[in-house]
């Protein structure tokens, strides 16, 4: 009898740790692809972009923030990506899964320019 | 005396050489039978935001006060027509530089009906709501109700046309204009061409006219007779201000260059909020202020933004345009008024 019981508890233990290296082998897999997805981010203001040259990875997110007090535009002229009229701490964001070099301005302001390299 | 407009004055402004030069030759410094110098021009201009008028004949420059107490001449002051232009109301705007820009324009319209001959007519250069919203135009129409004139006329400015290239400005202020939104009519003999410089702009560039509407301003204005008195207006300055902001047309030249064989040109702008004079042969160009917040002079600022002031001053750098036309003279006689400080 206590040998059932002792049997059923290594057994519990047991299972209990390759349960729990599932999970954690799981959570490595879940970030390995977190990290396959990067991300680049580009403030706006003062009529500029920061930095107004970048070289991402393909397959990252690059996310422009206006932090100015007035509107601005992301306007690629290939037409890859425009963005909507943003607003002060409006945002926007766009995924650059093919190399290239991606210029992009300011529709409303167009003296401001930056460009995107991905490889 | 109240604080004067802010104008281009060559050597004061640094980093802009090509102004200095071009603003040299125009300004001359010598004088003439009446007494009226480079230094006369400026102080000229000054008086304006007093409420003085500045009127030009051929080449020379009177001044005369308006109102008790100054001399009038009558005569010599009476315009055939008097109109006025208001630009950069920001509708939607609620910033620093001015939280309230509504009010200020409801003031700016007060200032209008103010006027002791009331305009026969209304110009909007531009920039009429912050984001193009519906509800900012909506609120825009609603105040502008009040103005006490036959009509108001519109050209877009950027922040018009930012999401839908325009359709929405052109369905409300658009009827009976061509492509983007460009238009002329006539007043009492004189030609007025609304244009648009704030479509299809690109990277790196100023404002830009494009071919279809050069071709149709050069047709536009082919039959009129040497001696009509034309009137430009649109958003973006038609002459190169500030390049590094922006502040300039691409295309401009080739617009005026329709415009070489007419003995009187008027261009009248907004964009920059504040007030730019220049003038070139049979040109003369204007820009207004803004009726929504200040932004800084050439250079002197890190960008164009809008420029806080402090709270009592800001009414002083903000106002509306009074413009006479007066039969016989070489230019517009124009009188820019800040909503206070007069």
């Amino acid at each position: 009898m206590k040998r059932h019981i002792r049997n059923a508890c290594i057994c519990a233990g047991l299972l209990g740790v390759v349960a729990s290296a599932a999970i954690i082998h799981g959570t490595q897999i879940a970030r390995a692809a977190e990290e396959k997805n990067a991300s680049a981010s580009i403030t706006i203001d003062n009529f500029s972009f920061t930095p107004k040259e970048i070289t991402v990875a393909a397959g990252t997110i690059v996310t422009w923030v206006n932090h100015d007090d007035v509107p601005h535009t992301v306007v690629n002229p290939d037409k890859k990506f425009r963005s909507k009229g943003l607003d002060t701490d409006d945002q926007f964001s766009f995924t650059f899964m093919d190399a290239g070099t991606y210029n992009y301005f300011c529709s409303v302001h167009p003296m401001m320019t930056g460009k995107i390299t991905v490889k | 005396m109240g604080p004067s407009p802010v104008y281009m004055d060559a050597g004061k402004h640094g980093g802009y050489k090509k102004a200095r030069r071009s603003m040299g030759n125009i300004i001359k410094e010598n004088l003439n039978p009446d007494g009226i110098d480079r230094r006369g021009f400026l102080k000229c201009m000054a008086w304006a935001g007093t409420g003085a008028l500045c009127v030009m004949q051929g080449g020379v420059l009177k001044s005369f006060a308006l109102g008790p107490g100054g001399k009038s001449d009558k005569a010599a002051m009476k315009g055939d027509f008097a109109f006025a232009q208001i630009s950069d109301s920001h509708i939607g705007f609620n910033k620093a530089a001015n939280p309230d820009v509504t009010a200020t324009l409801r003031e700016a319209i007060a200032k209008l009906n103010a006027l002791p001959q009331s305009p026969e007519f209304v110009l909007h250069t531009g920039d009429l709501t912050q984001l193009s919203k519906a509800e900012e135009f909506d609120t825009l129409d609603q105040s502008l109700k009040s103005v006490r004139t036959d009509r108001i006329f519109y050209v877009p400015g950027e922040h018009d046309v930012l999401n839908d290239n325009g359709v929405q400005y052109r369905e409300r202020y658009g009827k009976d204009t061509k492509g983007d939104g460009w238009y002329s009519f006539d007043h009492k003999g004189v030609h007025f061409v609304g244009l648009v410089n704030v479509m299809n702009l690109k990277a790196g560039g100023l404002g830009s006219l494009g071919n279809d509407q050069l071709e149709w301003l050069e047709d536009d204005v082919k039959h009129l007779k040497h001696s009509t008195p034309i009137v430009i207006f649109a958003h973006i300055p038609l002459w190169t201000i500030y390049p590094e902001w922006g502040w300039g047309t691409d295309d401009s030249q080739q617009a005026l260059s329709y415009l070489k064989k007419f003995g009187s040109v008027s261009v009248l702008n907004g964009h920059i909020h504040q007030v730019m004079q220049k003038v070139e042969g049979n040109v003369t160009f204007h820009t207004a202020m803004s009726t929504a917040f200040p932004q800084p002079a050439p250079g002197r600022a890190a960008s164009p933004g809008p420029m806080k002031v402090p709270d009592e001053k800001l009414r002083s750098v903000l106002g509306v345009t009074d413009i006479n036309f007066i039969r016989g003279e070489h230019t517009l006689a124009v009188v820019d008024s800040p909503l206070a400080g007069e």
